[in-house]
């Protein structure tokens, strides 16, 4: 196959030839040349145009009546341009778009960071993977230095960008009440309030805060409605569900957060975590509690961090490596 | 998976039967036959969860906003013939506490 030149002398040796021959491989070269134009922005009334004038100069003597006929069909195939052009339009506006988001992903990504603490009495292992560009997970490491730290974990329901755009206002939220008072409680009491007003009736968003006191070793912890984590007891060797009852935010202006309190022995681990990692599937089968539990023991022979990337990479297998929620996993262990 | 949403309407009381998943891609639907329902003041809607095996999320999403239209528009939701699976959802993000849910499953209240 030669190379196509898009110009009259071309298309007119083409045409010339397939009149001749009626050979197929002229066809071929038509339908390359049509690819072509379209790489080159060409609308179909140009197309036709080069048609014409071929035409006029394979046969001076054409008819009056197929020169007018093929001026007509010019004129037919101008609004077929105009949608082509439309078309381009689009298909740029679409790359603008798809730019602009992956920008907004990462001033999210920016926005929401949270260092993970370096805390010499606990170690502490988190990860967060969203599904789709942008994650409707968050959780965020607050220390106070006075020896607690402070841990949100959350989930907007839905996903992509209305996600996004709800976690970033819950960021600010958190970020004005800190430094007042670090109740867990008070604090999603204080979230609740913010969300029921600001955000859609369908929309909603779980919580979980907790408190870490490394004088004491004490873990604070209230839940808005969300998905239970798991405590680990070093001494019996079992896990525990961290069940704790309490509305999602946003759905009832008045709601009282209870607030719960446990003493941390050394090895013990706490382990929180979004629906991403509970709602996992491997094609019509979930994975249970029981698996997740599992594959965490497994690895608890390593570092915090080590057990938390060991457990996603195991559910990424499972899920053929497409996630289909944001994942968000945080293990805490006291090791002092 | 689809999700078939069936109507039927009787002196004041719509049930609505569900059968399949509710997901992100099934509860705009879900969405759109279930509000008009909640805002007839009096109105008693009662959905059947029976053939549901799945939920995520965006469909507590719409119960939570159906909830909050019913209390509107002076209407009541019951969700009926809850499977494990869907009530657990409903139990951990607190909503059995202020939605009026029946769950097939013993011990599921």
């Amino acid at each position: 196959m030669s190379t196509l030149k898009l110009d009259l002398e071309n298309y007119k040796e083409l045409l010339q030839e397939y009149i001749k021959t009626k050979d197929e491989q002229a066809l071929y070269q038509a339908e390359q040349f049509s690819k072509h134009s379209m790489q080159q922005n060409i609308s179909p009334e140009e197309i036709i145009n080069v048609h014409i004038q071929s035409l006029q100069e394979i046969y001076p003597d054409m008819p009056e009546y197929i020169q007018s006929s093929m001026n007509f069909l010019l004129e037919t195939m101008i609004s077929y341009g105009l949608a082509y052009q439309e078309f381009q339009t689009l298909r740029e506006k679409q790359l603008e778009l798809k730019s602009e988001i992956s920008v907004a992903a990462n001033m999210q990504k920016t926005l929401l960071s949270t260092v993970k603490p370096d805390l010499s009495d606990i170690d502490v292992g988190a990860l967060s993977v969203p599904a789709k560009q942008m994650n409707g997970d968050y959780h965020h490491f607050v220390e106070d230095g006075k020896g607690n730290l402070g841990i949100a974990v959350a989930d907007v329901i839905g996903k992509g960008v209305p996600a996004a755009l709800c976690m970033s206002m819950i960021k600010y939220s958190m970020d004005s009440f800190s430094g007042i008072r670090t109740d867990p409680s008070v604090i999603l009491g204080n979230l609740n309030r913010v969300v029921e007003r600001n955000v859609d009736a369908s929309m909603f968003i779980t919580m979980f805060y907790g408190l870490y006191n490394s004088n004491d070793h004490t873990f604070t912890y209230s839940s808005a409605g969300h998905e239970p984590g798991f405590y680990y007891y070093k001494d019996r060797d079992e896990f525990e569900e961290i069940d704790v009852p309490g509305l999602v935010l946003g759905v009832s202006p008045e709601v009282s957060y209870k607030q719960y309190e446990k003493r941390v022995e050394k090895g013990d681990m706490i382990i929180l975590l979004t629906d991403g990692v509970t709602e996992c599937r491997q094609g019509d089968r979930f994975i249970d509690q029981e698996e997740i539990l599992h594959v965490i023991k497994q690895y608890s022979h390593l570092p915090a961090q080590g057990i938390v990337d060991q457990v996603y990479k195991h559910f990424e297998r499972l899920q053929d490596f497409q996630l289909r929620d944001d994942f968000t996993l945080i293990i805490l262990r006291r090791n002092v | 998976m689809n999700l078939s949403i069936d109507v039927t309407n009787n002196e004041g009381v719509s049930n609505v039967v569900l059968t399949g998943e509710v997901d992100a891609f099934t509860a705009p639907k879900l969405k759109d036959t279930l509000l008009p329902l909640t805002k007839e003041q009096g109105h008693v809607v009662e959905v059947d969860f029976q053939d549901v095996n799945y939920m995520d999320s965006t469909g507590l999403g719409v119960f939570i906003s159906a909830l909050k239209s019913t209390k509107e528009h002076g209407a009541t939701m019951r969700l009926v013939h809850m499977q494990d699976r869907v009530y657990r959802l409903f139990k951990i993000t607190g909503l059995t506490e202020i939605m009026n849910i029946e769950s097939t499953v013993q011990g599921g209240m």
